[in-house]
Order: structure tokens, then sequence, then C-alpha cells
């Protein structure tokens, strides 16, 4: 296999895997205007002291190379790394109180999580970010499709199998939203880069209260709308299996179709929140009280047929949320005096 | 002693990382000495110190701040060997993203932060693409996508290092630092150790003093950048 690329010229290579251009492109190398020579030579070709310049050497130039195909071929494999559940097995709380059962998270299925702040809701957040294995201050022990994870594969998933979503969030590229799509999808090593920009570009406009063009610079984007573009992205590009959001209640998004869409993606969602319409949308919610699990409640039926009536409520006031942005009158009629 | 070179871009968090992984490793009853490695001021020693973290302070001034490092390791070893300490962790700025104080088999960390922009990783240099374990920083303020192609852009130029998120203000993730910190091995001295990458070729007037400006001050080793494209190309054949 090695040799077999080493004897490719760069043309060949490129064709093979399109972002190969990328580890090129670190090195400063035109791979356009090396396109036939070998791989193996151009080590020769370009002179140990271009790699000097470079800070490297040809020999690193051609390890490295390896390195980058095997990593990217696991990028596009999602990593392997692929999770059905997660257990969250008992720790303590702050009164140093064990708590009283394990939870289990399935793909699909949505968990908000309530409580007091500063009851230790994003302490369990963070508990399930770090997989953490009785090292942690509450000494919880999570596990991944039953078992728990060794050192290596905390390590090695880089933190790449949870996205997180919280209100402190930001863009901070200097960079439209199709340029950052692109570069997003493009960083994934996915095949049709101009399919997905298109799919979450409609999306998060679904998702928005207030519509955005391609060319709106993502730091330009009101609240709302990030949340928006930040939600369709994680559901339709990012590997992470497991979502963990932290309030986005007040961000003037669709907050049933985000879980919704997140859910259809066979994630894991998480939700930190107080929003009655979110946690009954909820498949159960997790009480969390002085830094410990203390109940786990089934969103019931006769809870979800309220469902209705909170979203219809919702709608009203973002209705009047709404005229009220964009400098109307308000419209009371369908509001009881 | 285990010894660990931290480096990184100013501000972009790594007394913060040190502190956290510190706190970590004290937990298992080390005991941790800091070197900080600065040009003209530095504020950590404080910082250090409301910890209860014995620190020592070098500042360049008008050194090239990696020479100073290099004549200064060796001392800054025995100081943490005199007082005993399980592990001696040196923190220095990559002021010019040329040079980088990794040594070969020497733990080599390099902290970046998320918010320094996605071409960052290219500019950084060995600093970045000779450590073997990549700190990222700020991750809880950017967007999941731009941790994603942040993370894919270090990759690129440092295919071999290991990649940590760790927030510096909770300290999450400082635990995955300070066990692969624990792996490390002992060494007793630097002497005939060598480092990573070369310091810059440089020996001109300005290392030796000069201030003034002018074509007859560049004396010594010195580079012209081509603003004159074509034209001057001309001029010189």
């Amino acid at each position: 296999m090695r040799t077999d690329l080493l004897h490719m010229t760069i043309n060949e290579l490129r064709k093979m895997m399109p972002w190969i251009e990328d580890y090129f492109s670190a090195f400063a190398i035109d791979s356009v205007h090396y396109g036939n020579e070998k791989l193996e030579e151009l080590g020769s070709i370009l002179g140990e002291d271009y790699f000097i310049e470079m800070e490297s050497s040809s020999f690193a130039f051609i390890d490295g190379f390896f390195l980058f195909i095997e990593q990217a071929r696991a990028l596009q494999q999602g990593n392997g790394f692929t999770v059905e559940s997660l257990t969250v097995l008992p720790g303590r709380n702050k009164n140093d109180e064990k708590e009283a059962f394990s939870i289990e998270l399935k793909k699909g299925e949505v968990t908000a999580i309530v409580g007091p702040t500063g009851s230790g809701k994003s302490r369990l957040l963070a508990d399930i970010e770090s997989l953490s294995q009785e090292d942690t201050p509450t000494g919880r022990k999570i596990l991944v499709n039953g078992r728990a994870p060794d050192d290596e594969e905390r390590f090695s998933t880089e933190g790449r199998f949870i996205a997180q979503l919280s209100q402190n969030m930001n863009f901070v590229m200097d960079l439209s939203v199709e340029e950052f799509l692109t570069l997003h999808a493009e960083s994934r090593m996915v095949n049709e880069i101009s399919h997905v920009v298109q799919k979450i570009y409609d999306t998060a406009n679904i998702l928005a209260g207030e519509p955005f063009s391609r060319e709106t610079p993502v730091t330009e984007l009101s609240g709302g709308q990030s949340r928006a573009l930040m939600i369709a992205d994680t559901a339709l590009l990012s590997p992470a299996s497991v979502v963990l959001i932290d309030e986005i209640e007040n961000a003037g998004v669709d907050k049933i179709r985000s879980l919704e869409l997140l859910v259809s993606n066979n994630k894991i969602v998480l939700i930190s929140t107080h929003d009655p319409l979110l946690a009954l949308s909820a498949d159960q919610r997790l009480v969390i009280q002085n830094g410990g699990i203390s109940k786990l409640l089934k969103t019931t039926q006769d809870e979800k047929k309220y469902l209705k009536s909170l979203e219809k409520i919702d709608n009203k006031l973002t209705f009047l949320r709404n005229q009220l942005r964009r400098g109307e009158e308000i419209d009371f009629s369908d509001f009881p005096v | 002693m285990r010894l660990v070179t931290v480096a990184g871009p100013p501000s972009s968090g790594k007394t913060s990382i040190i502190i956290k992984t510190i706190e970590e490793l004290r937990q298992k009853g080390f005991s941790i000495g800091v070197v900080k490695f600065d040009c003209l001021s530095a504020q950590d020693e404080n910082l250090y110190s409301t910890h209860n973290i014995p620190v020592k302070t070098g500042l360049s001034r008008g050194l090239c701040p990696d020479h100073f490092f290099v004549s200064n390791i060796e001392e800054a070893l025995k100081w943490a060997k005199g007082r005993s300490f399980d592990f001696l962790i040196t923190e220095s700025a990559g002021l010019c993203n040329r040079c980088s104080p990794h040594i070969k088999n020497v733990l080599a960390i390099c902290v970046i932060d998320n918010l320094s922009g996605v071409n960052t990783p290219k500019k950084i240099g060995p600093m970045l693409k000779l450590a073997d374990i990549v700190v990222i920083t700020k991750g809880d303020i950017v967007s999941q996508a731009e941790r994603e192609v942040f993370a894919y852009r270090v990759r690129q130029v440092n295919p071999r290092g290991m990649i940590i998120q760790i927030n510096g203000v909770t300290g999450q993730g400082s635990f995955y630092l300070a066990k692969l910190m624990e792996k490390t091995s002992i060494i007793e001295t630097l002497q005939g150790a060598t480092l990573r990458f070369t310091m810059p070729g440089a020996l001109c007037s300005y290392c030796l003093g000069e201030r003034k400006i002018g074509d007859d001050k560049q004396i010594g080793v010195s580079k012209l950048v081509n603003f004159r494209g074509e034209e001057q190309a001309k001029g010189e054949e």
C-alpha cells in the first residue's frame, strides 16, 4: 500500500483523494505544478533545503503524508466509534450521598436536565463530555455501549464524538455562511460538498426566525440565526453522536424542529433547560438537586397531551416578539384581557 | 525529575492550563515547580503563588528569548532537583513563531486557542509542528464547527501530535493532560540533549545592539523582501 502510493504521481493521488491537497498546502507545495511528479521523487525535486525552510525534512514530509491519510480515513469512517448508548453510573452529590440509580441514554432519544441554578446540571454535562471514570468530583462513571472506555479511547476521540452547543458560543471566523460551511465540509472530507452546504443552509433557514443569505458573514448573524446554523450544522455535518445543549430557549429558533432534526439524525441529545415546551418534548427528564441526580421522570402521555396547546402559546409569544421587532402595532386579538 | 516544556502564543491560556493540570497532579501526591520564561515582563508569578505553586521567572529582556531559554534550562532543572520536585514545567511564549523550546525526549506541549483563527496553525511553525501534545483552549465560546475545523487544521501541520481540548476556566480536560504527563520519563541532566529544531541563523548588526535604520547599518546576515517584483529580478540579472 505504502509503496503503491509512493510510486503514484501527485495528479493520481489527488484524483484518488481530493482532500490530500490540504496536506501539500501545509508545506506550501503547488500540487498542480508538480502534478506529473511521483510522490517518492518530490523530496529530491524540491531538495532538502526546501523542507528545512519549511521547518521539516523530506523524511518527515513523507512520514506525515501517510499519517495524514490514516487519520483522514478514520475521520471519514466517523472514527469507528459509534455510540449506541451511554450509561451514567451513580456518583455522589454535594453531601457525599450516593445517587440512587444509574441512567441509560439511547440513540435518537432526548433527555432534558432540570434543576435550579448551581444544582449541578453543567457538572453532569461535563462528566459526560469527559467520559468520567470515577475521576471527577462527582465520582460518576460513564459507560459507552455498556462498556467502560479505556484511556486510549478516551484520549483518541479528541472530543470528536460529543458536540456542545451553548448560549455562550459565537462564530468567530471571518467568513460568509457559504464559505464557512464549505470549510467545515472540506475538513470533514465529505464527497458532495455543495450538496451538503445547500442542505445545511436550507435547514438553518427553516429553523431560524428570520431568513439570512449565504453571503452574510457568520459573525453578523443574529443570536437566533447563529443558533439555527449551529444546530443544522451539528445535526448534518458533525461526526459527533452525542449532542449536549446548554439552554437555547431564548435564542429565537424553532426549538421543537431543532430537537426533531437532531433526533432524526440519530444523535443522543441532552438538553439543560427550564422551558416547558422543550422539557416536555423530551422523552424523559433528569432532576438534579444538590449536585446529584435525584429523579428520572418519563414524559407521560398526559403531559404530551398538553404539548400542542403549549406550542400554541409559544407561537403566540413568538408572533408578538416578531411584531415588536418589525416595529408594527401589536395585535392582541388572540389574547384574553 | 520529569521535565515538560509548555509553549504557545501570548494569551492562549498556558498559565491557566498549567495551573489546572498541577491541581490534578497534586491530588495524586506529586510536587511540581514552574519556571516561567518571558521577554519583557511577567505577571503570572503572582497567579502561581496564589495557588501555592513554587515558581521562578526568567526575563530575557534584550536577548533572543529562545537563546535565553536554552542557556538557562539546565540551571532551572538543577533548581527543581534541589527542591526535590517530581515535575518541572517550563512555560514560554513562542514570540517570533519561528522558534520552539522543545527538546528531544522531553515532553513538548503547545497551547493554542480556537479564537486565534483557522490560518494560525500554519503560521505558528515548529513550536506547534514538533509538539507531542497540542492543547486547544477556548472551545467553550466558539461553535462546534469551528472547533472541528480548527482541530483539523492542527492535524494538517502536526499529524503526529495528540490533540486535547481543555477549558482553562473550568479545567475540563486537564485531567487528560495530567495523566499523560505522569507517563513521561525521568531525566537527570540536559547536558548533551538536542533541541528539536534549530534556532534562526542570525548574526547581524541588530543582534549586536544596533538601533539605527539604513542600508549602511545592515551588516552581517540579512535578507530582503522582493517588493518590486519583475523589475528587481531584471535588475539583478
